[in-house]
């Protein structure tokens, strides 16, 4: 039986340019009723005549459309308006009239019917995308319908990747010239979907391999090695772009502790809580926008930014007048007061919005990424949050070194009893570099929960490493914190791509330890007077 | 340079006047003896009797003394030395993997696979042990081991930190980076200690099943002579030259430098001691709680210990031996009664200590008897 049908579909491959012509009437009934296999053999049957009526009949059974009765095949327009698939003609809708059911195998190859239709018609990207789709799933059914399309087709990307589908599919031709040819035209993929389906070629099936002809094979392990290389590119630009990614997440997480411990030298274990607080806050505003104001929704971030800054400089704000203010000059008290503080922070988030993570949705804007290579994508949730990190750098910058507060706050780090001499109120100094620290926490909340979990224990995850940014960078300069975190960053996902994520994150913790024991003051140490302070 | 020293002593809260000493002599008896009849009372009266005390209690009791160990080796560096660690918990465990390791070897062929090798192992289908457990099947081994572990990686990381002149702040990160480090590495399996889990399940213990009422009391008591052991040998610390010369480099390192002694060694010493004695509260610890993973070396753990010497008074001895039985006392009963509540009582903790109670608990008692005294 297997073999009646097999037969059946060879022989309609090998007569379907005849049949091209006229549209076959039969087909249309036999795709729609009866056993799955033998409708698969009419929609492809049908696929390959590529009639306009064909086409639109196959997407009217993929879209459950199409009706029968008892002597009728028909495509519902609307209520009561049905079409003859065959003549175009209107009819009435019948009464006796069932539906169609598919299920997913026919659904399968009806999809990848139309696969092959978009493959001549259709826009750039539909045809591209059509002939991506044959490349990963090798029909030998679609191969006309390639060679149809490689003949009209001008775009040339285009036909690189139709040439690749039409060589994934000879892989497996009867004739070994074919495939030698085709092993040697897949060395142009740049398509990861190519390498299973070479591999498989390769592998050994009991003793003998699966590619019984040696210099296919061997033309075959070239042409892997080949993708495998330009892979290795892909892959080493996506490792780079992810470790900037990251060091813009730590650029961000420690900017905030740069002002707090580099300028003010109030060490905040709860600076991670102030991260997490700012996360939590662009979850409430998210579901504020989702309840009060819906069609709004992709804009919730723009008012989320101010929010979570806010609500973190106040909650700093307080910390610092309630409890660190009676800690200045004595660090390590400061350190476990402030843990404390992140503790009791953390049960609080706990039992307001309960231990499980909160789920924070990426506008549709967000969503989504531009593909580089094949198989490398940039997400665009990490793109903006890079671009945010430079823009939350610049203002911070500014506000140091361009605004009277700046001046103030520089002032009373440099010299604290000189700047209150001057008519400084430094108490208050404090207090506002504490919340401006704070704050810019909140932003890299705001801009964490874009990209991970929100949970209680976020801030925990990141205490450490921004701690490590700081002193790497050198107490009291921006500059080296941006360095310290971008290098960190790419540094780590460098190595995460040799090792492993675990010993990546052992071993830039080792690196840290060791580079402190060479240059204790970080990579740019303060010099003269302040250096000793 | 000897009367620079004797100076600096003397503004430190150490001396205490002979009306105090008595009192606290008075204090330290009581609580002693309370300590030995928890495990007494184990042991005269049966369960359901009056005055029995359960097992529960023992090896609660037990650990705490274990802690308190712990917050002991932390007084010494940060109460007499002024350095805080923050990542003792490391040398916690360590202590605690290398008696896990002998306790792992002890379970023999009783695993649930029946096998020679530990459990874990054969899951992850190791053929045979790592070249680092080659000693766990001697007690001896391991009692040398439960110094030397802790103490080598003491030393070799203290020796790279003083000699740079790491400190304050600075330390206090990277030894808590230390022990994330740590953390982070024994949660692999590939590490051979058994991963996520740990170890667990024990058996026995020279021997003796390690369920039995005489193991928990014999464990207990043990812990008990090593706590003594371990506060008399830092009271006789702090109160040598060395001591003194810690306490110096606490209040004043540069002039302690120039008077021509080199506070890195002496800080590289108390240091090295600290981590052994925090590694052998961790040996006594594993056999009486029956596990041990890599969550120990995790920061907060670590941070913990911290404010157990804090709560107690740091720059006393017995404060932090109190501060442990404080914190972890009002730990068991509160994460019992009101789980919710507990992180908000620890915090508190944490900012009333340093905000209002510099000298802690010690202290406190200290300045009321002062208050007393001078009353009368």
């Amino acid at each position: 039986m297997h073999f009646a049908r097999l037969f059946l579909l060879l022989f309609w491959l090998q007569s379907a340019p005849q049949v091209c012509a006229a549209p076959e009437p039969k087909f249309y009934r036999a795709a729609a009723v009866g056993e799955s296999d033998d409708r698969i053999i009419a929609i492809n049957a049908l696929a390959q005549e590529g009639s306009p009526q064909a086409t639109e009949y196959l997407k009217a059974l993929l879209d459950d459309r199409v009706k029968v009765t008892a002597t009728q095949v028909i495509i519902v327009l609307n209520d009561d308006k049905a079409m003859d698939p065959v003549t175009q003609q209107a009819v009435a809708m019948p009464a006796a009239a069932e539906d169609v059911v598919n299920n997913n195998r026919i659904r399968g190859e009806l999809d990848s019917a139309m696969a092959a239709f978009a493959l001549s018609s259709g826009s750039d990207a539909e045809r591209l995308k059509a002939a991506h789709a044959l490349i990963s799933d090798p029909d030998p059914t679609k191969l006309p319908q390639i060679e149809k399309a490689l003949t009209k087709e001008v775009q040339e990307h285009i036909r690189a990747a139709l040439s690749l589908a039409k060589a994934s599919i000879q892989l497996s031709d009867a004739d070994p010239s074919v495939r030698l040819q085709a092993a040697r035209a897949l060395a142009e993929s740049r398509d990861a979907a190519t390498k299973p389906l070479i591999a498989a070629r390769l592998k050994q099936d009991g003793s003998a391999f699966v590619e019984r002809d040696a210099i296919v094979r061997s033309a075959l392990a070239a042409s892997l090695r080949k993708i495998d290389d330009r892979l290795a590119w892909g892959q080493r630009f996506g490792a780079i772009f992810s470790g900037i990614s990251l060091g813009s997440i730590l650029l961000l997480a420690a900017l905030g502790l740069a002002i707090t411990y580099g300028l003010m030298g109030v060490i905040n274990m709860a600076h991670g809580e102030l991260i997490m607080i700012g996360a939590y806050a662009t979850y409430l505003v998210q579901m504020g926008f989702r309840i009060y104001w819906p069609q709004g929704f992709d804009w919730y971030p723009i008012a989320a930014v101010p929010v979570a800054f806010c609500v973190a400089a106040l909650v700093g704000a307080a910390m610092e007048r309630a409890v660190i203010r009676f800690l200045y000059g004595r660090p390590l008290e400061t350190l476990l007061a402030t843990w404390g503080i992140s503790l009791i922070l953390m049960q609080t988030v706990r039992s307001l919005f309960g231990a499980q993570n909160v789920p924070v949705e990426n506008p549709s804007w967000m969503s989504g990424g531009i593909t580089i290579f094949s198989g490398t994508v940039l997400p665009y949730n990490r793109i903006v949050v890079l671009a945010f990190a430079v823009l939350v750098l610049a203002l911070v910058t500014l506000l140091v070194q361009r605004t009277r507060l700046g001046l103030f706050v520089r002032g009373v780090t440099q010299n604290r009893g000189m700047a209150s001499c001057m008519g400084i109120n430094t108490a208050r100094v404090d207090t506002y570099a504490f919340a401006l620290g704070s704050g810019v926490a909140g932003l890299a909340g705001c801009a964490l929960a874009q990209l991970g979990n929100v949970g209680p224990d976020l801030g925990q995850s990141y205490i450490v490493d921004s701690f490590m940014v700081v002193v790497l960078g050198g107490v009291g300069q921006l500059a080296g914190t941006v360095i310290a975190a971008l290098g960190l960053g790419v540094l780590n996902k460098a190595i995460e791509g040799v090792a492993g994520a675990v010993l990546a994150k052992i071993a830039v913790l080792v690196f840290i330890i060791v580079f402190i024991q060479k240059r204790p003051q970080g990579l740019f140490a303060l010099k003269g007077r302040s250096a000793e302070a | 340079m000897a009367t620079t020293i004797t100076k600096i002593n003397q503004s430190a809260p150490q001396v205490l006047s002979a009306n105090r000493v008595t009192l606290q002599q008075i204090g330290m008896s009581i609580g002693l003896a309370m300590l030995v009849l928890i495990p007494a009372f184990n042991v005269l009266f049966a369960p359901g009797h009056a005055l029995h005390v359960s097992d529960y209690w023992v090896t609660l009791v037990g650990k705490v003394l274990c802690y308190a160990i712990c917050a002991l080796a932390i007084d010494l560096i940060w109460g007499f030395t002024g350095v805080l660690s923050l990542g003792h918990g490391l040398f916690f465990a360590l202590g605690g993997y290398v008696m896990g390791m002998y306790l792992m070897r002890q379970i023999g062929r009783d695993g649930n696979y029946k096998s020679e090798l530990p459990d874990f192992m054969v899951f992850l289908d190791w053929k045979s042990l790592p070249w680092y457990w080659s000693l766990s099947d001697s007690f001896v081994a391991t009692l040398v081991l439960i110094v030397l572990v802790p103490g080598a990686v003491a030393f070799v990381f203290g020796y790279f930190a003083f000699r740079s002149r790491i400190k304050g702040v600075y330390f206090s990160i990277i030894t808590q980076a230390l022990t994330l480090g740590a953390m982070l590495l024994f949660f692999r399996n590939e590490t051979g200690f058994g991963g996520n889990n740990g170890f667990t399940d024990f058996k026995r213990i020279l021997g003796a099943s390690i369920t039995t009422q005489s193991t928990r009391v014999t464990l207990y008591l043990l812990t008990l002579f090593t706590l003594i052991i371990c506060y008399f040998f830092s009271r006789k610390l702090i109160d040598a030259k060395f001591g003194r010369v810690l306490q110096a480099i606490r209040d004043a390192d540069t002039r302690v430098m120039f008077s021509g002694y080199d506070p890195v060694r002496y800080r590289l010493a108390i240091w090295t001691i600290s981590a052994v004695m925090c590694g052998i509260a961790g040996a006594l610890y594993v056999p009486q709680v029956g596990i041990i993973n890599p969550s120990e070396m995790s920061p907060s753990n670590s941070i913990e210990m911290a404010i157990w010497a804090a709560v107690g008074g740091r720059g006393t001895l017995i404060g932090p031996i109190l501060g442990a039985f404080i914190v972890n006392g009002a730990k068991s009963w509160m994460t019992v009664s009101f789980p919710e509540y507990w992180l908000y009582v620890l915090g508190a903790m944490f900012v009333a200590v340093t905000l209002f109670l510099p000298a802690g608990v010690a202290g406190l008692i200290a300045k009321l008897q002062k208050r007393k005294g001078g009353a009368r």
